[in-house]
């Protein structure tokens, strides 16, 4: 191929036919293709989280007045027990493993996971999992006893309802144990031959330190689970004091996975978020390394402040101090990525697309969750807002901002990949603007409300406390709003949107060397490292790294290409296109 | 004239520095302060506030300002330099972190300890806790597991066992029948604890107040004189030590203007200290969800000065024997939960429909 034609392929808008196209019927069959199961992830999770979503807005419609006028008492504890408990384990954690599942082995140059029937096994065992917590409500019992569930009260409340949620949060923990297998296994052994470990994408690394948590962590859950379902149907009493139980060792096995948890649903964002923003700072990341290992060093620590959560319980004075300090120390990876986004944002020629934007409202959004998460971590403090507003705040501000943003900035900067089509800007943009505004209108008051002494999970309040409550509720409002943009924007660019080329962002690591979508296999041949995943601005960087084939048939190709003067005849940003 | 950067970056570490120093005083987020150690945790507060506002305007300020300054221009394809990392720089941006929590860490470690959180009495009568000193290691497993029945006087069942045999609260606690832990191993190293603040440990507070959380109402009964309420009150500048337990589910004790908080756990005893020191009505409520009328779960405490506290007793002694009388005479085991608590509810505000949907 001559210069002008590996150009063209690279940079041109797709003239194949479709290449990566599939029959519809693939998407609801157990289809073994990694990006069929990533898509399937993606849609089915935002489906749970529309339903969580509308949880959310009962909720906060029921705290609008401080009266319980909306629904039953009961019923608002089901509510918000569902709507945790569904934007916990149907939503965001599943929702990493569906990028993970499109991306890793597109990243890594291999053709599919390494079980793929296995990855398949794991996705289908959520809608399931999700239907099965959703008819708890229709059935008439759902769970009320929080997404903690502590006993003894969820031993007193409804079995039949905490016995579905046990039964649903065991399957899905159990599906995130499969999927960490298979993408531990699938980032050790099928990266191509030319990539170390150092020349792995970021989100790599993110997904490497998630799924050993997950891994470490899950079945301590699944013990917890399983004995408390034995209370709960067989009468034995682990955890139940009438019978000499202890009610502490439960929140002891729950948090040693549920504080972890956090950070599995926030590790593969801030991966996603590392590759979003050099692409369209057109800057190299800043401190590879240290992003790399900051992911690691956050799942190790992430193992080891558990009982930050019980510092109002039952744990000896000595130990409060222990968690603290662990807990402190975290902040310190987390603040080496974040300041390694700015810098590499700092003299960058910053395209401010959707996702660029989103990535953006994840960072500043997220230091605010991180701030108040490390005022939580000082026990005397901790002592007072634990179990109140400020807790809400402070783990939406995590949740929301971090996650939720790092997915919506995901999938616009991998949905021309996804469906070889662009995103509507407008309203991409819209639909940012609206989340900002409703993000912060919600959960900022509930900082104040928390220190003032409103108390969390309570469907009747203080009437002093109308007012902020009044806003945090029309803020919720904005934000049910503000996804109808991003789902019919999705929808219709996905069928009639702008063809994206190949590579509409002239980014550099390996999922844009090939077709959008990609192809059954991925790639044509085995892709070959032509530069690093980053080496944005660099003129000759492919001499310095090492081609690992003799006779590279893409080598020299792709990457180089792209930094070379762009053709005329095809902007080379989207942007310029009109 | 164009004002070299270094100023710039002068002025405007000055300004953020004014900047979080004045909010971080001024930022009106927290109610009265009510206790002796409120003060103290609400001066941790603030200087985590200052430290708080100056990261967030400093990050905030930076990503708004490099988004817009390094916005790409229309139809530049150029790509910006190739900056890969500054190991100077990284190392700066880790230690600063750092030290700032650690600062943090040692700051609350000392406020902790001034609270009370280290009450070295409750440490030394933990016979666990000697243990564990002996072999490290095992402290943690002593939480987890079932230990070995020591020999030691078990302080944690000799307090339940006091407590259960308190005429007061005996037959609340037996309602429901919910034994102690047995075997729970010792105070000092796993009951929940705030204890005497440093120069209080060890001595017995001024004044001892039992407090029972069940589904939905507080009890407390004054051990020293037999009084049983639903409204605590408490005399300003004395040491006041709260015992607590729960009957059914977990409760957790909190007051916004003391700045306390302990679960009240089924089967175990915690225990708080702590001064109060302004007078006023303030709001008890519980904090950990119990049910569904978790959020209609409140008493009342009474902060006043010495004299009208002594009078409160008094009053009380009178209406709490008769009390006491019709408890004993009637076997609550023969009530229903509702005639049962009837006496309690009355003046805890807790409406007679709330607790007859509670326990239909
Ligand atoms: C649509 C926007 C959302 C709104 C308006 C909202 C609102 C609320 C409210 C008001 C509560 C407190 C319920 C109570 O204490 O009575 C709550 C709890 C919670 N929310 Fe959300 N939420 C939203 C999105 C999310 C997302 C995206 C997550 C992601 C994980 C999430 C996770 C949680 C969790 C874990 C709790 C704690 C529940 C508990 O205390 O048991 N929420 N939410
Ligand atoms: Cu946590
Ligand atoms: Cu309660």
């Amino acid at each position: 191929m001559t210069q002008a034609q590996v150009q063209e392929t690279a940079n041109a808008p797709a003239l194949l036919e479709e290449p990566g196209i599939r029959k519809w019927q693939d998407y609801f069959s157990f289809n073994t293709d990694h990006k069929v199961i990533g898509i399937q992830y993606l849609v089915t999770t935002f489906i749970f989280y529309c339903i969580g979503g509308v949880m959310a807005d009962l909720v906060r419609t029921e705290l609008r007045t401080p009266e319980v006028d909306f629904v039953t008492p009961e019923v608002y504890n089901s509510l918000f027990t569902l709507h945790a408990t569904i934007m916990i384990f149907l939503w965001i954690v599943p929702a990493g493993a569906g990028f993970a599942n499109f991306l890793i082995p597109l990243m890594i140059g291999a053709k599919d996971m390494a079980f793929p029937r296995l990855n398949a096994v794991a996705f289908w065992m959520i809608p399931p999992a999700g239907l099965l917590l959703i008819a708890s409500l229709v059935v008439g019992d759902a769970p009320d006893a929080g997404w903690t569930s502590y006993p003894p009260l969820s031993l007193v409340t409804g079995q039949v309802g905490e016995g579905i949620w046990i039964m649903s949060v065991l399957l899905l923990g159990t599906s995130s144990i499969l999927g960490a297998i298979n993408f531990l296994v699938t980032l050790l052994k099928m990266r191509i031959p030319g990539m170390g470990v150092h020349q792995m994408p970021l989100f790599c690394w993110a997904m490497f330190a998630t799924s050993a948590l997950t891994l470490v962590s899950t079945p301590v859950l699944a013990a917890g689970l399983i004995l408390l379902a034995f209370d709960l149907l067989a009468g034995t009493t682990f955890f139940n004091p009438t019978g000499g139980g202890d009610p502490v060792v439960y929140q002891h096995m729950f948090w040693f996975y549920s504080h972890p948890a956090v950070y599995i649903m926030i590790l593969p964002f801030f991966g996603a978020i590392s590759e979003i923003i050099p692409v369209h700072s057109r800057k190299p990341i800043f401190g590879y390394k240290a992003i790399a290992y900051s992911s690691l060093a956050i799942s190790f620590l992430g193992l080891i402040v558990w009982a930050h959560h019980m510092f109002t319980s039952g744990i000896p004075g000595w130990l409060r101090m222990f968690f603290m300090i662990t807990t402190m120390i975290i902040a310190v990876p987390t603040g080496i990525k974040i300041f390694s986004w700015l810098a590499t944002m700092w003299g960058g020629k910053i395209r401010l697309n959707s996702a660029m934007l989103f990535a953006i409202g994840f960072v500043g959004t997220f230091v605010i969750g991180g701030i108040s998460g490390v005022m939580l971590a000082a026990v005397p403090f901790d002592i007072h807002v634990h179990d109140t507003y400020f807790v809400v705040a402070h783990l939406h501000y995590v949740l929301f901002g971090g996650s939720v943003l790092g997915i919506y900035a995901a999938i616009y900067h991998w949905f021309p990949k996804m469906t070889g089509r662009m995103v509507n800007e407008f309203w991409g943009k819209v639909h940012f603007a609206l989340t900002i505004v409703g993000l912060n209108m919600t959960f900022l008051p509930m900082h104040k409300l928390g220190l003032m002494g409103m108390n969390r999970r309570i469907a009747q309040y203080d009437p002093k406390f109308t007012f902020l409550n009044e806003i945090c509720t029309y803020g919720a409002y904005i934000l049910a709003v503000s996804t109808f943009p991003f789902i019919i924007n999705a929808i219709w660019s996905w069928l009639y949107g702008e063809k994206a080329g190949n590579n509409p962002w002239r980014a550099l690591t390996l999922e844009w060397m090939t077709t959008s979508p990609p192809a059954i296999e991925n790639f044509d041949q085995t892709p070959v490292l032509a530069t690093g995943p980053y080496d944005y601005g660099l003129e000759n960087s492919n001499e310095d790294v090492p081609l690992s084939d003799p006779n590279p048939l893409l080598s020299g190709g792709p990457n180089s290409v792209l930094r070379a003067e762009p053709d005329p005849a095809v902007a080379a940003n989207p942007e310029d296109r009109k | 004239m164009k004002i070299p950067s270094s100023i710039w970056t002068l002025l405007i570490g000055i300004v953020l520095t004014l900047a979080s120093l004045w909010y971080g005083q001024n930022h009106g987020l927290l109610p009265a302060a009510a206790t002796d150690e409120a003060v103290l945790v609400d001066n941790l507060f603030n200087a985590m506030m200052v430290i708080s506002t100056g990261i967030f305007l400093l990050v905030e300020g930076v990503l708004i300002y490099s988004a817009f300054k390094y916005r790409r221009r229309a139809g530049d394809n150029e790509d910006g330099p190739p900056v890969e990392g500054n190991v100077p720089l990284e190392i700066l941006w880790t230690a600063i972190p750092a030290i700032i929590v650690i600062g943090i860490s040692v700051y609350s470690f000392d406020v902790y300890n001034e609270i009370g959180g280290f009450d070295p009495h409750a440490i030394h009568q933990a016979p666990m806790n000697q243990e564990s000193m002996a072999m490290p290691g095992s402290a943690m497993a002593a939480t987890l597991n079932d230990t070995p029945p020591s020999t030691e006087p078990n302080l944690n069942q000799e307090k339940s066992d006091e407590a259960m045999q308190d005429p007061a609260t005996a037959e609340v606690r037996n309602a429901d029948q919910i034994p102690q832990l047995r075997n729970a191993p010792g105070v000092g190293s796993v009951a929940p604890t705030i204890g005497g603040t440093p120069d209080k440990a060890g001595k017995p507070a001024g004044l001892q107040v039992n407090v029972t959380g069940l589904q939905y109402a507080w009890i407390f009964t004054y051990p020293e004189t037999g009084i049983t309420t639903g409204e605590m009150h408490v005399p300003i500048g004395r040491e006041v030590e709260i015992n607590m337990t729960a009957n059914d589910v977990i409760h957790a004790f909190w007051v916004p203007e003391f700045r306390l908080k302990q679960d009240a756990i089924p089967g175990r005893q915690s225990e708080i200290r702590f001064t109060p020191k302004k007078a006023g009505d303030y709001t008890l409520i519980c904090a950990e969800l119990c049910g569904p009328y978790h959020g209609a779960m409140r008493a009342t405490v009474v902060v006043e000065p010495e004299e009208a506290f002594d009078k409160w007793v008094q009053e009380q002694l009178v209406a709490s024997k008769e009390t006491l009388n019709q408890a004993v005479a009637v076997n609550p085991a023969n009530l229903s939960p509702n005639e049962f608590l009837a006496p309690y509810t009355k003046d805890m505000g807790i409406q007679p429909e709330i607790l007859h949907q509670v326990h239909k």
